[in-house]
């Protein structure tokens, strides 16, 4: 293929690209920004929760007439979490990590030249750039943007008297999620077929290494559970525009009774959590596979129990499909159901201990290699069992009665899908910049930006379980109507500068990035000495990635210290010695 | 609290300087090679780009650091701020649940402890050194056995265990001659409908909402006379209550958190929940626990120059709702049946409300 010197001219090359590795950068930088806003929209509003009546020029510059004196209104608050949420949920951790990964090393590490169809991928790009510029506009409408939680239930969400931002703000994020889904379902196709047809000679199934696995069964995911949110919000839209009842029945509201009839907004639960759950497995099965690569390489050993690992991610895949009533245990709906959820939800705490067992056992007398990449993967380790843990809580319909809704959940779900998923994408960036750039990123800034982030993430979510297990609800504007809550104001104030630390050194990660792409020091072609078939492309990254013939596959992904090997690493597409065995 | 986060903010920009200006100094530099020609390159590489033994040796440590950090973080929050937590159920349905409770947290508690330690022990531990190479192992079908059993065994305990709770909290089939309320939600206000004489609701729908009749109770059903609408609740102790839910509006969540409730308020359908309260609210208010915890709010209303508190049960809005989602609440006296009675007695029924 690169015998074809087609001309590329600007456009073709870095705007209307079909190269998987151009788009994966492509969803990289437009995750990046779309970060940074989601990440100052929680430090402007955990400042409001920490000092609630306290002025501050900050609120009074970014929240333009939201905010009366430096301090923001309780609508435009919601709003900011409700958008926080939908953007770090939908447009970081899905496309940003799963678009920028899946893109960038499935044709690499399983030998094809480009995706399966490089027309779709790019389609699937700028779909989701239009999906996001949609919903960055909608933060700028007159009444302000949606505010209903980045869960949207209705009725708050479809009636604009119940809320200003269930206006046009609401009308945008529905649009631009409908355009989101449709780019996650041409990506995640493209991704399924990919990894099933184009994989070179030699790669079975069982040679995959784990990323290809996780990103694989991401995709089935998104391909399951994304059809039925965009029906979700479809059918919110023809309650909201042409007078529908599916999700509102009986509602009395700014002194009228409204028509609708017979709908329920539980149906809306429903439909939303069959994706809504999945969703979180779709975020943090990318990070987990990112790490499978991350610390086999650095702990220079076999990850272990790599068919345990196959199994877990397909037994999580399967579970997280059936388990998405434990966020409805108090929704109202039949209490036999809740039964049913507790059961299927604490299932998937077995195949979650059988992989942060295998992590650390693959630490167990390793030769730990401690680049950034490897700190934000420990890292994740350290953070998804932590959080995991209290879902074991959570995921119980009896207790989740009293802690449901309260920071306790907000705890949980940060730790166990928002950090380790983030350090997931940061250990892949870290790790697959010098496949991406052909440029290595600054070590000792990668050190600074890991344990800034590190000691501020347990800093933030740590005490908030404690908070949520004193009853303090979330997606209050302030706590001080409630003296009742009045002793819990300290901690708000440390957990408040914990944040603004962390969200500050996220800059440092800022810097090093862009400052690399054009100053970093070259990379070498298999930088960490890594064994999977990315590292045998040239580091200027190519059209069609290999010059020659692709290489074939002659062994499993993971033969780290092999006994009998020179070298600390055999790479895939070297044979198999005279009588030596496949692991 | 302010100014720690300002000193921590200048020595990060400053430390942020001064390695951007070493990141900016890599570039072109002029070599010579064997013949003594000049030849240019990118600054030199390092030998082993992974990570040098220096930086294992650094990280590997802190690691370490960041452990026992991270252990004295836990035991300040479990010791500290376990004050901080809710009080003993003050509800009979939520004993079981404060159980289950406890043995869930001993249990994640005591893994989280084990499993923090050893991922963290080993990153300190095998931090790499040059020229030694990694034990190749790739599988041991025992340990994967014994971490898949092992989790399961102790999940069927709690599963069983809450399970059971569960259906004692929700089944309401067996409750005898529990009394009956309606709570209702709008936005932003919670009101209460005693079912009276007869125990029985009448019916209500959002299409009857005219004037004082705000609940929109059907008056034409008989049930309704003898409805008794408050805005304050009174619950008797040691009696089973049972709340129906409604919502004019939007979602609510009607939370009760001293007595472990908490039921969504969803318009178009009635939910339930119910239990049987155990200490009145006098009761309370001289347990240790919850003079501690008026304490210390009081300490911090003092400096900001606010009244005293004094402890109430509470029912707060715990679903988001709106601008003023934060400030929905309804006061809730236990007390006496007697006084409790004698209190019902002195309230309006509907049809002396809404003639």
């Amino acid at each position: 293929m690169s015998e074809h010197h087609h001309k590329e001219t600007f456009v073709t090359k870095y705007i209307f690209s079909q190269d998987h590795k151009m788009i994966s950068k492509q969803f990289l930088i437009t995750g990046i920004i779309m970060g940074v806003i989601g990440v100052l929209m929680s430090m402007l509003f955990r400042l409001q929760i920490a000092w609630p009546e306290h002025s501050f020029s900050i609120v009074e510059a970014f929240l333009g007439h939201h905010q009366t004196d430096g301090v923001m209104d309780p609508d435009m608050y919601l709003a900011l979490v409700t958008i926080h949420g939908t953007i770090m949920v939908f447009f970081v951790l899905t496309a940003g990590l799963s678009g920028t990964f899946s893109n960038l090393l499935i044709p690499l590490q399983i030998g094809a030249r480009d995706m399966a169809s490089g027309f779709m991928n790019m389609i699937s790009y700028w779909m989701f750039f239009i999906s996001s510029v949609i919903m960055v506009i909608s933060l700028f409408v007159e009444a302000g943007p949606a505010s209903a939680g980045w869960t949207i239930y209705p009725p708050l969400s479809a009636l604009p008297q119940a809320i200003p931002g269930s206006g046009m703000g609401m009308t945008l994020w529905l649009v631009s999620m409908a355009i989101f889904v449709a780019s996650s379902l041409i990506g995640s196709l493209n991704y399924i077929v990919t990894i099933l047809n184009l994989r070179t000679k030699g790669m079975k199934m069982t040679r995959l290494p784990l990323t290809m696995w996780a990103f694989f069964i991401t995709a089935i995911i998104g391909v399951v559970s994304f059809p039925v949110l965009l029906s979700a919000a479809l059918l919110l839209i023809f309650d909201r525009s042409f007078g529908t009842s599916f999700y509102l029945s009986d509602i009395f509201i700014s002194g009228e009774v409204l028509h609708y009839q017979g709908g329920s907004p539980v149906l809306f639960e429903h439909l939303f959590w069959f994706l809504g759950h999945p969703e979180v497995y779709i975020v943090l099965l990318p990070a987990l596979g990112i790490t499978s690569e991350v610390i086999a390489t650095n702990s220079r050993k076999p990850i272990f129990g790599y068919r345990a690992m196959i199994g877990s991610i397909m037994a999580i895949a399967f579970l997280s499909t059936i388990v998405w009533g434990h966020h409805m245990f108090i929704s109202g709906m039949n209490p036999f159901l809740g039964s049913v959820f507790t059961f299927t939800t604490l299932l998937i705490a077995i195949p979650s201990a059988v992989k942060a067992f295998n992590y650390i056992t693959t630490l167990w007398k390793g030769n730990l290699q401690m680049n950034p990449a490897m700190l934000f993967s420990i890292g994740l380790v350290s953070t998804f069992i932590t959080g995991g843990l209290t879902g074991i809580v959570l995921g119980d319909s009896a207790l989740d009665i009293n802690v449901h809704d309260t920071y306790f959940v907000v705890a949980h779900f940060h730790l166990v899908m928002g950090v380790s998923a983030i350090y997931g994408m940061y250990a892949g960036v870290y790790h697959w910049f010098p496949k991406m750039y052909g440029k290595m990123m600054d070590k000792t800034l990668g050190y600074w930006h890991f344990w800034i982030t590190a000691i501020a993430a347990y800093g933030v979510f740590f005490p908030m379980h404690f908070i949520g297990l004193a009853g303090l609800p979330r997606r209050y504007y302030t706590n001080t109507a409630f003296p009742l809550f009045d002793d819990l104001s300290d901690v708000n104030v440390v957990i408040t500068i914990f944040a603004l630390i962390g969200g500050i050194g996220q800059i440092i990660f800022l810097v090093n990035f862009f400052m690399s792409i054009y100053k970093g020091k070259t990379a070498v072609q298999n930088p960490w000495r890594s064994t999977t078939l990315e590292w045998t492309t040239p580091v200027e990254g190519i059209h069609g990635n290999w010059p020659g013939k692709i290489p074939s596959v002659e062994r499993w992904a993971y033969d780290y210290s092999k006994p009998g090997h020179d070298e600390d690493f055999v790479m895939q597409d070297v044979p198999l010695k005279d009588g030596e065995e496949e692991s | 609290m302010l100014a720690l986060f300002y000193i921590f903010l200048a020595v990060a920009v400053a430390l942020g300087i001064w390695q951007v200006n070493r990141l900016t100094s890599y570039g072109k530099v002029i070599l010579r090679n064997d013949k003594n020609e000049e030849v240019t390159a990118i600054s030199k590489l390092e030998e082993n780009p992974l990570a040098t033994e220096k930086d294992n040796d650094l990280h590997g440590k802190l690691f370490l650091v960041f452990l026992i950090g991270f252990y004295i973080l836990m035991a300040y929050c479990l010791f500290f701020l376990n004050d901080l937590m809710l009080p003993e159920s003050a509800s009979i349905e939520g004993e079981n649940d404060d159980n289950l409770f406890l043995i869930s947290f001993v249990m994640i508690g005591i893994v989280q402890f084990a499993t923090q330690g050893l991922l963290f022990y080993f990153a300190y531990k095998y931090r790499g050194i040059n020229n030694r190479k990694a034990l190749f192992y790739a599988d041991s079908h025992k340990l994967e056995l014994i971490w898949t059993t092992v989790p399961a065994i102790a999940l069927t305990l709690l599963i069983g265990y809450g399970l059971y709770t569960w259906n004692d909290v929700m089944d309401l089939s067996d409750a005898e001659d529990p009394i009956v309320i309606e709570v209702y939600a709008q936005q932003f206000n919670w009101q209460a409908r005693y079912a009276g004489a007869d125990n029985t609701l009448g019916r209500g729908n959002v299409r009857n909402i005219k004037g004082i009749n705000t609940m929109g109770v059907d008056m034409t059903d008989a049930n309704s006379a003898d409805d008794i609408p408050v805005r304050e609740l009174h619950l008797p102790k040691g009696r089973k209550v049972v709340f129906k839910f409604r919502s004019q509006d939007v979602l609510h969540s009607a939370y009760m958190p001293h007595f472990r409730a908490q039921m969504n308020c969803v318009p178009g359908m009635v939910t339930e929940f119910g239990f049987t309260p155990k200490f009145t609210t006098e009761e309370m208010r001289v347990q240790e626990e919850t003079v501690r915890k008026v304490a210390r709010v009081n300490k911090v209303r003092k400096e900001k120059g606010e009244d005293p508190y004094e402890f109430d049960y509470l029912l707060l809005c715990n679903k988001i709702c709106g601008a003023s989602h934060y400030n929905m609440q309804m006061k809730i006296v236990v007390e006496e049946e007697a006084d409790f009675y004698s209190w019902l007695k002195q309230q309006k029924t509907i049809a002396e409300v809404v003639k």
